[in-house]
């Protein structure tokens, strides 16, 4: 983004403050395009009416995030990749997150193959009010047979509507994906210093992004870059190659750190997403689980500098737990504090002999212990006390959890103890030293939870009803 | 003159060959070749020619395939690669622009970090056979603006007494968990600790309440059984640590030590002191604010004289999934300070990455939510989710790492070195990868 204050951005803007655009004001709606939560296409009049025109036009170029943003697919499940404009999440917030492509080949009998393709698509892990989930399916061809890339391609497309990766260096073999696939706009992996006008061609032909391949040579990769962009493909991904060991590997490292500090300076020639392709550790090492180690720490290593895109072939959980999770991390919007609202909320289907909960409006907090009664089937009144979005343990240490502030959420809530037959409040095992206090506050019986709420479904089998 | 062929009549042709079965062979679309004289052959004419000529030696190439023989490898010899397909609508880029790849390396990136050693040997007046020095980079780590002058290093937990453990960790650890002299030892020997950190947490008034003076043999013992550098941690009681420190200092005088820690929370006066008085260099721990780690650090060195180098810091690490995103940004922007030339902050750094054992996803042995996706075995999720928190913050500047379970502190020893560059390996055709049989 060439501009970074909202009055910068308010100078293109019609200025009228009608609020077309939901926001109150011109101003608001400029600081919004500053912090990316809003587009310029959201203010109706700077779009529709032909004297903006020229504004609208400039304001688009200064909006552009530095990093080109390429979209992969279509429809809902399309992913876009690229659009950064910082180099430190905390500067702004790294925004499209790393698309995850786990990889099929064409070699495999069908069956192995809809099975495959069904755990990628299928697999997920609960976390913070939603699923973390994988993203793509990247098709190898092992064969070199178009005949053969084609079916399984085709066969892939029919199971899922995951995004694709075509992936082979034969020109033949690409167009024979394309020919089967070309409407879900896959990308195309890849284009090399043999290949490379075959593939732009196809890239041309088809209308689909495009990666270029250029193995620790970056003179090559920005050449090859500026040349598709020069002659209007502009959906390009850069790979610079993934050497998954020894010096190769810290040589990519430092491949993708001056790409995209090159990129984010304003070198618009090398201002593309770039892929990894961990799936190269499974080149190096023999046994399964320390290729899949390693797949997974090369993959992390990427997920936190700059990887776009990754190819990755472990499907095993414990690749895929830390990789959604480091892929999480790394992503999550450093601006915003994430908290649910303060109220009791009914878990199921609670009655007057169900237990009443206390736990934080802290997203993390709430939604944990939330999925651990739902999906347990426990019945309960589960109470997010107001602690401006802290965690239980830090906001007892910090003291936005305390006696009053829980008395003060039941009762904001609208909470009547009375219905309750057992007239009992639950409180989280760490924060068990209010104990004491909220009995004294609430006039309740309190009673110490577990540690951790995993543990809450076990627990209750134990303790609950309370002993009168 | 006439000439009939029809495709169909291929399997007679084929008989005479020696092929059992052509069984499961379908030909689409009998394609019947006419060549009958006349007119001669008129541009039109051959080009339609050329195309039934071609769509039959397709069919028959498919048949030759499906017999098993290598027809692409003899297209492809025949006309210098595999057949191209012809490109509609786009004519052909004729060649590649010239570019020249440059970056420039960060000009802000001015001040170096402190280099702080620990561990003495014979010739400082200690008995550590080495001694590790942390810190003293002029970049991000492994960044290719400034060489790293020195690698990461992990100092493997010891606990004065028996504490939970999730399974995969004490599994390594069940014939020393009573001794921590035998189990300091079994993590240098076996496990390649670089150093051992002393966790004297039966100090806890709330655990066993043991003495300082008691705590300090401790200290002795793990002293005796290793000669790698040490670092000497209380319990985290903010009334006791500092008594428990003061004692461990002393009886290690001469072997400077990293005393864990001093915080905002507890009387970090006599821990900076007991520090100073004895040689030893002091943890400066803040819970994840840099603010708070600024001020502790200006106490440190104004208020308590402890020089600056032996001074390392501990901003806190969460777990993956919970709350790296603090810890990585709260990290990075400490070490971005310090390169920037922030004194308050130009120290390094150290993570307590065995908290990645408390995310339930390395030590439950199932999601306690129905809804998740098998999380396999648990054995390989604890070691995998110590290994992705410790390398995030070693992406974030950490120097120093703190760690439990033996497989992760190979993992992420091996990780950081070849990072830092100090591992060969043969190197892999990646240019196959497409290819790979797996
Ligand atoms: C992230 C973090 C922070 C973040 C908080 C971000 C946030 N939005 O919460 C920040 C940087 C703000 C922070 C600040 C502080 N922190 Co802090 N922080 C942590 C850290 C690293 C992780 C906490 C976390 O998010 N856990 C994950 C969530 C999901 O856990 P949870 O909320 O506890 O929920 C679980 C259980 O409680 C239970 N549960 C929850 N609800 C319920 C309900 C029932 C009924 C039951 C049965 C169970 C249950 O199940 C949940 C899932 O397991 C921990 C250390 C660690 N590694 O654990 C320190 C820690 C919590 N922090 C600590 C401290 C001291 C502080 C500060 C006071 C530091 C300071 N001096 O400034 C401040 C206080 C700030 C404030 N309150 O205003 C201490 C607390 C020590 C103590 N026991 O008293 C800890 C333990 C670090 C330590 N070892 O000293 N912190
Ligand atoms: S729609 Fe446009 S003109 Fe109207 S208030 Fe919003 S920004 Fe201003």
């Amino acid at each position: 983004m060439k501009i970074n204050s909202p009055l910068e951005a308010y100078k293109f803007l019609p200025g009228t403050n009608c609020g077309e655009c939901g926001e109150t004001s011109c101003m608001a709606f400029a600081s919004h395009l500053i912090d990316r939560s809003l587009k310029a296409t959201d203010c109706i009049p700077l779009v529709n009416e032909s004297k903006y025109k020229k504004k609208y036009d400039e304001l688009v170029t200064l909006l552009a995030p530095e990093i080109r943003e390429v979209v992969i697919g279509v429809g809902d499940n399309a992913i876009s990749i690229g659009g950064d404009d910082v180099l430190h999440r905390h500067k702004l917030t790294f925004f499209n997150k790393t698309a995850l492509a786990y990889d099929v080949w064409d070699t495999m009998e069908e069956a192995d193959l809809v099975e495959r393709v069904n755990k990628i698509q299928d697999f997920k892990k609960f976390y913070v009010g939603d699923y973390l989930t994988l993203d793509m399916i990247a098709v190898r061809s092992v064969s070199n047979d178009p005949e053969k890339f084609a079916a399984t391609v085709k066969k892939v497309v029919e199971t899922t509507e995951f995004p694709l990766v075509l992936c082979s260096f034969e020109p033949a073999v690409l167009r024979a994906g394309l020919e089967v696939s070309a409407e879900k706009r896959p990308l195309l992996y890849a284009a090399n210093k043999d290949n490379w006008q075959e593939v732009a061609a196809l890239a041309q032909e088809f209308n689909v992004p495009v990666t270029v391949f250029a193995p620790n040579d970056l003179d090559l990769l920005k050449s090859m870059a500026k040349t598709f962009a020069d002659n209007g493909i502009e959906d390009v991904v850069l790979d610079p190659g993934t050497f998954p060991t020894g010096k190769g590997l810290k040589t990519t490292l430092n491949n993708f750190l001056k790409i995209r500090r090159a990129g984010i300076n304003g070198d618009r020639d090398i201002a593309f997403p770039i892929m990894a392709v961990p799936f190269t550790a499974w080149m190096a090492h023999d046994d399964e689980v320390s290729a899949s180690y390693w797949e997974t720490v090369v993959a992390s290593i990427f997920t936190i500098k700059y990887g776009d895109i990754m190819i990755m072939h472990s499907i095993e959980p414990y690749a895929l737990m830390p990789q959604l999770h480091i892929r999480d991390t790394m992503y999550t919007d450093p601006r915003k504090p994430v908290t649910v609202d303060p109220a009791v909320y009914e878990i199921g289907s609670p009655t007057a002999d169900s237990p009443l909960l206390i736990t934080t409006n802290f997203a993390l907090t709430y939604y944990t212990v939330e999925s651990d009664l739902s999906s347990n089937g426990v019945d309960c009144y589960l109470t997010a006390i107001d602690t401006d979005g802290i965690g239980v343990e830090a906001a007892v240490a910090g003291g936005q959890l305390t006696a009053a502030k829980i008395k003060k959420g039941l009762d904001d809530a609208g909470f009547d103890m009375e219905k309750l037959t057992h007239k009992v409040i639950v409180i989280p095992g760490l924060a068990a030293r209010l104990q004491g206090d909220v009995e004294d506050e609430t006039g309740a019986g309190v009673m110490i939870g577990p540690a951790d709420s995993g543990r809450l479904p076990g627990w209750m089998e134990q303790n609950w009803p309370p002993q009168k | 003159m006439s000439n009939k062929m029809k495709l169909s009549g291929l399997t007679d042709l084929l008989k005479d060959l020696d092929v059992e079965s052509l069984e499961g062979v379908s030909i689409e679309g009998d394609i019947e070749l006419d060549i009958s004289g006349g007119g001669g052959l008129n541009p039109a004419m051959a080009y339609a020619l050329g195309h039934e000529a071609a769509q039959i030696s397709m069919h028959v190439a498919n048949i030759a395939r499906m017999l098993g023989y290598p027809v692409d490898q003899l297209f492809a010899a025949s006309m210098g690669g595999l057949p191209q397909a012809p490109v509609a609508g786009a004519s052909r880029i004729p060649e590649l622009l010239p570019a020249k790849f440059d970056v420039s390396k960060m000009s802000e990136w001015a001040t170096p970090i402190q280099e702080v050693t620990l561990g003495a040997t014979s010739a400082d007046g200690g008995s550590r056979k080495n001694t590790v020095t942390l810190g003293g980079e002029n970049a991000l780590p492994y960044y290719f603006d400034a060489e790293m002058p020195h690698r990461n290093y992990v100092t493997m937990d010891v606990f004065d007494m028996p504490i939970s453990m999730a399974k995969s960790v004490k599994e390594n650890y069940g014939d020393v968990i009573n001794d921590p002299a035998e189990w300091a030892k079994k993590a240098v020997r076996d496990f390649n600790a670089d150093m051992i950190t002393i966790h004297l947490i039966s100090t806890d008034p709330l655990i066993n309440d043991t003495p300082a003076r008691e705590a300090a043999k401790v200290v002795e013992d793990v002293l005796q059984a290793v000669d790698v550098p040490i670092v000497i941690g209380g319990s985290g009681n903010p009334q006791k640590d500092p008594e428990v420190l003061e004692r461990a200092a002393e009886v290690a005088e001469g072997e400077r030590v990293l005393l864990a820690s001093a915080s905002l929370n507890l009387d970090y006066e006599r821990v900076a002191k007991a520090a100073t008085d004895y040689g030893h260099a002091v943890l400066s721990w803040t819970q994840l604010e840099i603010n708070a780690q600024k001020e502790l650090n200006r106490k440190l060195m104004k208020q308590c004289n402890v020089p600056r180098d032996s001074i390392v810091m501990d901003p806190t690490t969460a777990a993956l999934g919970y709350g790296l995103d603090y810890a990585y940004s709260n990290m990075e922007r400490i070490r971005l300070a310090g390169l920037m030339g922030d004194e308050e902050l130009t120290f390094p750094m150290s993570s307590g990455t065995t908290n990645a054992w408390g995310a339930r996803e390395s030590w439950m042995k199932e999601s306690p939510l129905k809804q998740d996706s098998d999380w396999g075995p648990r054995e390989y999720r604890g070691p995998i989710w110590e290994i992705v928190t410790g390398l995030t913050l070693a992406l974030a500047g950490n120097d120093m790492f703190m760690m439990m379970h033996p497989t992760s502190v190979q993992v992420l020893k091996e990780i950081t070195q070849t990072l830092y560059g100090s591992i060969e390996a043969e190197e892999i055709d990646i240019t196959k990868w497409i290819g790979a049989e797996v």
